[in-house]
């Protein structure tokens, strides 16, 4: 396939690119935060007469000003107040919202509101949270969110574990009993922070009846369903609109600041913007962080017998998306390997921190860092090529590892061999010098539900509604390309209409890696729809049967010529009008009856070299390996692989949220240190492998996660080879990797 | 605005001149953005770390997010509104989109600012010397190759002259 430029490349370069925090209202007012001061505390008075003296103030909206509606939102668990009900959970947490007619009118507001606090002992971390005599953080009934997520509960709680997973088959404890070899490794994997260089910002209006909100979400569907609750409304009198997203990698799935603009429009009458700067932010959702140990049993050949795994994640003050990220990370750390006895018991526990939520590979990178440095300790102490004991214990094509679960859609084996051709795995370098890889599969898709509609307009122009965002993904053109292909119109005729509750069918999700596989597959049924529509019309307009009838490659043939789709329509209606639509579905059922709906392919690795008096370490290279079925458009496609693999270099190398007691440290991009310019290798390889082993369009399936997933630990193992002892936590900080070469603890 | 001083400036605007009326504490990029509805002019970290919000002043790249509006009085500020000629886009432009140089396109008004800023002074800069230039502005979707390979790219193009 060959690669056309991006449909929103010309906007983005000339800065007319509309993003949600672009958009204003005419009367509209500006809010600020009063955020919380204290990690765990009861809320006494908050005085905020001061604040609406102040000339341009025109409201302060606290939790009690909430009790008309329903004050909580959460799409698994409603657990998160909009506005501090009572009690607050973690340093930060918006506590009331000013709103003035100037931005500066309104942080000078904040800054005089009072708020007085009754503190209570807080938990810091999971094992503070997990002790016996620790404060709970949460003792109501919140009732239930999304029902399709039936693993969650919500009655009143006795501890801080937020969500528990236990997964097991076969008999792992017999199995590592005659286990020639047992290697057990521990790991963690940092509290990191997404960022969307877009922070979360959202414009809300009531107007016609209607809820109208322009946000930054990945989700507008999901951000609809939780404000029609906090409100009452019928779901058909929210609409939520997504703009260009700059930026999502998952830290804009679900609600974030929505209600919060929603809640001030609905007070003061009058349209809301909250705008965040990056320290905002990170002060309203992190990713989480994770302690993982894994026990693997082998016998003497290498051959995997049994792996019993424990995680805990720190999932922060509330739930947001927490269950599931535990849930996936539980599905995706035991490796994409056959193996007959597996035991999974996960534990996501909430702590006075930021509350976390998804964030890119979902799990999967804090699960596999544990996983694939297991391997390479096994081999190690095997003494069989690390590669090797991976070829031996690899899944085949179309073979399970997980019972009940889609067969493996990919030949990890053939993408293993590509990966190591890239790194030079032969030549392992010199001194100080290391190659790391890894391989990894992810449940991903999430739940297969999508809708489109296509429409053919008189002058043979296209125009596709979908309810998917472009948040640089770059959906808007891969999609545009599908049905370009399937009706063969050419792309310059082809228009996409994106994230609009009112005006674009219903799309569950933008994440998952789904878009091009699932929403794809919508497209691309709507347009045979469409095609079957133009041959049903050309017929009643000009006579012959059907089956004498074929609409393809952009004109309708039959007994009496040719006609092209345009034509088809004018006619059809007269003149120059009317417009023939056609919807596609994407249900579970049929092909996509068996989860998940594809396995994200997850093969990448580097070289690095490690100063040895310095401890920094510099990367070499860079391979990536995207087995995606198709590559629909193998530019973008590579340039997500790579992004993916950066940000995964980023939490391996630099990246790490750090509370110092009841205080996030370092919420600004000075202290947090995600990767620049210089840090990238100069080498950096992007494979891809087409074997049309997908469900989506052409054999597609999902990509642009999956590179992240092993980089952690592909990263932990060169640098472990490059100093000869293995690392047990990331970053890889200079002063981390120095004191692991002089044995000290990591 | 309200209840804040304000001070009068002259500052030219991508060639334009303009009379504003603005209060002392506004930054340059609220007025671009809030004042004259330059949304291309974008703000992420606010703290002179992250790129995006680059514009030239007098040729110089500044972060717009922390130099007061004040003191663009009597000076030529350039975004990237004003960077193309009509339809034509500028050659840095064109090499960010053949060169698959942005995703999100958040950070790349700021990108194509600070890369102007270098081949203004230097034509024909080398690879790392662009890396080098680049270093102050983050890219989260990308890593960066193809930003570089966009500049080497309009740095040709540009030397080129006209096509």
């Amino acid at each position: 396939m060959i690669s056309p430029p991006r449909l929103d490349a010309a906007p983005k370069v000339t800065g007319k690119a509309r993003y949600a925090v672009d958009f204003r209202a005419r009367g509209m007012l500006f809010a600020a935060l009063v955020r919380s001061e204290r990690a765990h505390a009861v809320l006494g008075d908050i005085d905020v007469s001061r604040a609406l003296q102040l000339t341009g103030v025109v409201a302060v909206v606290t939790g009690d000003d909430l009790s008309p509606l329903f004050p909580r939102y959460g799409h698994i668990i409603p657990d998160h107040p909009i506005l501090a009900l009572g009690k607050v959970r973690y340093m930060g947490e918006p506590v009331a919202l000013v709103l003035a007619e100037d931005r500066y009118a309104a942080w000078d507001g904040a800054e005089l509101v009072e708020v007085s606090y009754r503190e209570l002992p807080a938990v810091m971390d999971p094992e503070q949270a997990l002790a016996d005599d620790a404060p709970l953080l949460h003792d109501e009934d919140y009732g239930m969110g999304d029902r399709s997520f039936e693993e969650a509960h919500s009655e009143p709680r006795s501890d801080n574990v937020c969500h528990r997973v236990e997964l097991s088959w076969g008999d792992v404890d017999g199995a590592l009993s005659r286990a020639d070899l047992v290697v057990e490794t521990c790991t963690s994997y940092p509290m990191l922070y997404g960022y969307a260089m877009e922070p979360y910002n959202a414009l809300a209006d009531f107007e016609d009846g209607y809820l109208k909100v322009i946000t930054t979400a990945q989700h507008p569907f999901m951000v609809r369903d939780d404000l029609a609750r906090v409100f009452s409304l019928p779901l058909s009198h929210v609409r939520v609109t997504s703009p260009y997203v700059g930026g999502g990698y998952g830290t804009k799935s679900y609600t974030k600041v929505e209600p919060l603009a929603a809640v001030g429009a609905w007070y003061t009458g009058r349209p809301v913007k909250v705008e965040f700067d990056a320290t905002g932010a990170m002060l309203t959702t992190r990713a989480d962080s994770a302690r993982v140990t894994i026990r693997s049993g082998f016998d003497s050949d290498g051959r995997l017998l049994a792996r019993d795994v424990n995680l805990t994640l720190d999932t922060g003050a509330y739930a947001d998306n927490g269950p599931l990220v535990l849930s996936k990370a539980s599905n995706r750390s035991f490796g994409p390997y056959r193996n007959h006895n597996v035991r999974v018991r996960g534990r996501a526990v909430y702590t006075n921190t930021v509350p976390s939520s998804s964030y890119r590979g979902f799990g999967a990178p804090q699960v596999s860092l544990a996983s694939e440095l297991n391997m390479d300790q096994a081999a190690q102490q095997l003494g069989i090529d690390p590669a090797q004991l991976r070829r031996r214990n690899l899944i085949p094509p179309g073979e399970r590892h997980y019972p009940g679960k889609r067969p493996m859609d990919a030949d990890l084996a053939a993408d293993l061999d590509l990966l190591l051709e890239g790194l030079g795995w032969e030549d392992p370098g010199g001194k100080h010098q290391g190659i790391g890889f890894g391989v990894t599969a992810s449940d991903a898709g999430a739940y297969p539900v999508s809708t489109a509609a296509v429409k053919i307009l008189p002058d043979g122009s296209v125009l596709v509604a979908t309810g998917s965002s472009e948040m640089g993904q770059g959906s808007r053109t891969a999609l545009a390309v599908i049905a370009s292909r399937e009706l063969g119109v050419p792309l310059e005729k082809v228009a996409i209409a994106q994230s609009d509750t009112h005006s674009t069918p219903y799309e569950r999700t933008s994440g998952a890696s789904r878009t091009t596989t699932l929403t794809g597959l919508a497209i691309q049924r709507a347009c045979s729809e469409l095609l079957s529509r133009l041959e049903v019309v050309a017929a009643e307009l000009r006579g012959g049967e059907l089956t004498e009838i074929k609409a393809a490659e952009g004109m309708v043939v039959g007994p009496w010529g040719d006609v092209s789709f345009g034509e088809v329509v004018r006619e059809w209606f007269g003149g120059n009008l009317g417009e023939l639509a056609a919807t596609g579905v994407v249900r579970r059922v049929g092909e996509l009856q068996e989860l998940p709906p594809f396995w994200e392919i997850g093969v990448s690795g580097v070289k690095v070299s490690v100063d040895p008096d310095t401890g920094q370490v510099s990367l070499l290279r860079l391979v990536t390996v995207a087995d995606v079925g198709h590559a629909v458009h193998p530019e973008m496609l590579k340039g997500q692989d790579v992004g993916a693999a950066t940000q995964g270099l980023g939490a391996a190398l630099f990246e790490e949220l750090i509370y110092d007691g009841p205080q996030l440290v370092n919420p600004n991009l000075v202290e947090y240190r995600v990767p620049r310019a210089k840090d990238m290798p100069p080498e950096i390889v992007a494979i891809v492998a087409e074997r049309g082993d997908g469900v989506g369009p052409y054999g597609a399936k999902g990509g642009g996660e999956g590179t992240l997933n092993p980089i952690g630990g592909a990263t932990a193992a060169a640098v472990g080879r490059a100093v000869g002892r293995w690392p047990d936590r990331l970053p890889l900080t200079p002063e981390r990797v120095w004191r692991m070469m002089r044995g000290e603890e990591n | 605005m309200i209840g804040v001083d304000t001070v009068e400036i002259a500052p030219v605007i991508n060639d334009r001149e303009m009379l504003l009326s603005v209060p002392v504490r506004m930054t340059l990029a609220e007025m671009l953005r809030d004042r004259l509805d330059l949304f291309g002019v974008k703000l992420s970290c606010e703290m002179q770390v992250c790129g995006v919000c680059t514009v030239l002043v007098d040729g110089q790249p500044v972060s717009s997010c922390t130099f007061l509006a004040a003191d663009s009085d009597g000076r030529r500020v350039s975004t990237i509104e004003g960077l193309a000629e009509g339809e034509q886009l500028h050659p840095l432009q064109q090499a960010f989109v053949d060169h698959f140089a942005l995703q999100c396109g958040f950070c790349t008004p700021g990108f194509i600012m600070m890369a102007k800023h270098l081949l203004d002074r230097t034509p024909d800069p080398g690879r790392d010397e662009i890396v080098e230039h680049l270093d102050g502005n983050l890219c989260r979707c990308t890593g960066y190759a193809p930003i570089v390979e966009a500049v080497l790219d309009a740095a040709e193009r540009l030397r080129a002259g006209p096509s």
